[in-house]
C-alpha cells in the first residue's frame, strides 16, 4: 500500500482562514464536519442528491460532497453558522424559518438556508416559481416544502415592506 | 460512502496538463465541475489515480463571439451561460437546455464541456449541441489540435469520442439568424432536475410568412446516444408549421428510429410514447417563438 499523502490547503471559512493537511480525497464537506468541527452542514446522500450539504463556495451554492476539500484551497466558504449576521442573532430567512415552522426534523434545514439565502442574494423578490427552482435540488422529507417556501416569501415580503 | 485515494494536481496551464494526460494516460482523469465524476468516484465507480484539476484555467473559460458562431472554452460553467443573456438570443436553444440541467447548486460547478464529454444519453446540453451541429475541439500534446462535429462524438451511454491523453478544450456553437429563429426544450424526469426519462429539443427558423426555413429536432434518453433528426426534419422546410399533423409525423417517424432501453424507471414503450409527445410539442413551441421573434421588432 501506498502511504497517505497530504496535501496543505487554506480555506477561508466564514470569514477565517483555516489552514490544513488533508488527504485530496476528503470532500469539503467532510473537511468541514471533521477537520473543523462545522458540524452544521449536513451529510445525507454523499453523492449529490439530497443537497444537505450545501455551502456556498465565493458566494455561489454548491454540494460540498461533490466537491473535494483541496479544490477549494484559496476560495471562501460560507456554511450555516456563518449565515447569521452576528453570534445571538439570525439572519431575516433564518428568523423566518422559525416563524413560519419551515423545519420539523432540520436534516434538510442547513442545505435549505445556504439556498434560499443564495437565491435573495441575486434575487431580492423572488416569485415562487423561482423560489422552489431554488430549493428544487434540496431534499425535505417533513415539510412538504410549502413552509419553506411561506418562510422565503415571509423573508423577503418583509425586507421590501410591499406585502405580506 | 467515499472516494478511493488518489494524487491531486492542479496544473496552471493547458500545456502542463496536456503533458501530465500525455505522462499518466488511462491513470489520470480530468477534473471540471465534478458533478457528475465526484458521485462516481464516491461510488467507486471509477478510481483514478491522479486527477488533474482544470477548474481554475482561465484559457478554458474563453468566449469569444462572432456573427455566424460561438467558440466556448469547455470550462464555461453552466451558471455563467445561464446568466448571459446577450447569449440567450444567439444561442436560444441552450438556454432553454439549461433550464433542466440539474439545479443550481450543480450548474454552478459544472461546466459545458464536462457535460459533453460526460455524454450521459439523457443529458440535456449533449442534446442541444447535437441539435445545433456544434464542433468540438479537442487537443492533446502528441497529437495536437483536433476538430470534430459533436455527431461524431457521442459513441455510447458514458462514452465520447475523448482520447485518454486528450481535453476537449472549446465548443464551436452555430449561431442562427435571430429573427425568424426560435427554440424549445421539454423532458419528463421522476423530480425537476433529474436525468430525464426522455426529452426533446428543437431548433427552427421561419421566414415573416411563417413559412420554414430551417430545422431540426431530437430526444435524449430514448438510445444509448442522443438522437438528432436532421434528415426528417428537413421535411419541414418550405412547408408551415402550424400543421400540427405534420409535426406529429415528424415526431413519429424520428421515434420509429429509436431504441430505448427498459429500466425500472420507465419502459421501453412509455419512454418511446414520451419521445414522440415530447417532439410534437418541443417542434410546436419552437415555431410559436420563432414567431413571435417577428413580434418584438415590429
Ligand atoms: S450529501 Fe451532498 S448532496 Fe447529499
Ligand atoms: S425538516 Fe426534516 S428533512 Fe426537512
Amino acid at each position: 500500500m501506498s502511504k497517505i499523502k497530504l496535501t496543505s490547503i487554506a480555506i477561508k471559512v466564514n470569514g477565517v482562514v483555516r489552514e490544513a493537511q488533508v488527504e485530496p480525497r476528503t470532500t469539503l464537506v467532510d473537511f468541514l464536519r471533521d477537520t473543523l468541527f462545522l458540524t452544521g452542514t449536513h451529510i445525507g446522500c454523499e453523492h449529490g442528491v439530497c443537497g444537505a450539504c450545501s455551502v456556498l463556495v465565493d458566494g455561489d451554492p454548491v454540494r460540498s460532497c461533490c466537491m473535494f476539500a483541496v479544490q477549494a484551497d484559496g476560495l471562501s466558504v460560507t456554511t450555516v453558522e456563518g449565515l447569521a449576521p452576528e453570534r445571538g442573532k439570525l439572519s431575516a430567512i433564518q428568523d423566518a424559518f422559525c416563524e413560519k415552522h419551515a423545519m420539523q426534523c432540520g436534516y434538510c434545514t442547513p442545505g435549505m438556508l445556504i439556498a434560499c439565502h443564495a437565491l435573495v442574494e441575486r434575487n431580492p423578490h423572488p416569485d415562487e416559481a423561482a423560489i422552489r427552482e431554488a430549493i428544487s435540488g434540496n431534499l425535505c422529507r417533513c415539510t412538504g416544502y410549502q413552509q419553506i417556501v411561506d418562510a422565503v416569501k415571509h423573508a423577503t415580503g418583509a425586507k421590501s415592506g410591499a406585502h405580506d | 460512502m467515499k472516494a478511493a485515494a488518489f494524487d491531486y494536481v492542479r496544473p496552471d496551464s493547458l500545456r502542463e496538463t496536456l503533458e501530465l494526460l500525455e505522462q499518466h494516460g488511462d491513470d489520470a482523469k480530468l477534473i471540471a465541475g465534478g458533478q457528475s465524476l465526484v458521485p462516481m468516484m464516491a461510488m467507486r465507480l471509477t478510481r483514478p489515480a491522479l486527477l488533474i484539476d482544470i477548474n481554475r484555467l482561465a484559457e478554458l473559460k474563453n468566449l469569444k463571439r462572432s456573427a455566424g458562431s460561438i467558440l466556448m472554452g469547455a470550462g464555461t460553467r453552466q451558471r455563467s451561460v445561464e446568466d448571459d443573456t446577450a447569449l440567450h438570443a444567439q444561442l436560444p436553444l441552450v438556454k432553454c437546455a439549461l433550464a433542466w440541467v440539474g439545479h443550481a447548486q450543480t450548474r454552478n460547478r459544472g461546466t459545458v464541456g464536462g457535460s459533453l464529454v460526460h455524454a450521459d444519453p439523457s443529458a440535456e446540453l449533449p442534446l442541444a449541441a447535437l441539435i445545433l451541429d456544434a464542433r468540438l475541439h479537442l487537443k492533446s500534446k502528441a497529437k495536437g489540435e483536433r476538430e470534430l462535429p459533436v455527431s461524431e462524438f457521442f459513441l455510447g451511454p458514458m462514452f465520447s469520442d475523448t482520447g485518454a491523453t486528450e481535453c476537449l478544450t472549446a465548443i464551436e456553437w452555430p449561431v442562427w439568424e435571430r429573427q425568424g429563429t426560435g427554440a424549445a426544450f421539454d423532458e419528463v424526469a421522476i423530480r425537476h432536475g433529474d436525468f430525464a426519462l426522455a426529452s426533446a429539443a428543437a431548433q427552427v427558423q421561419v421566414d415573416a410568412q411563417g413559412v420554414c426555413l430551417r430545422a431540426n429536432v431530437g430526444a435524449g434518453g430514448v438510445d444509448g446516444v442522443p438522437r438528432a433528426f436532421p434528415a426528417i426534419a428537413e421535411r419541414l422546410v418550405g412547408q408551415r408549421l402550424d400543421n400540427d399533423d405534420l409535426l406529429r409525423s415528424v415526431a413519429v417517424d424520428a421515434t420509429a428510429t429509436c431504441e430505448p432501453g427498459n429500466d425500472p424507471h420507465a419502459s421501453a414503450e412509455y419512454r418511446r410514447h414520451l419521445a414522440t409527445v415530447l417532439m410534437e410539442r418541443v417542434l410546436r413551441q419552437a415555431a410559436w417563438a420563432a414567431a413571435a421573434s417577428f413580434e418584438g421588432s415590429k
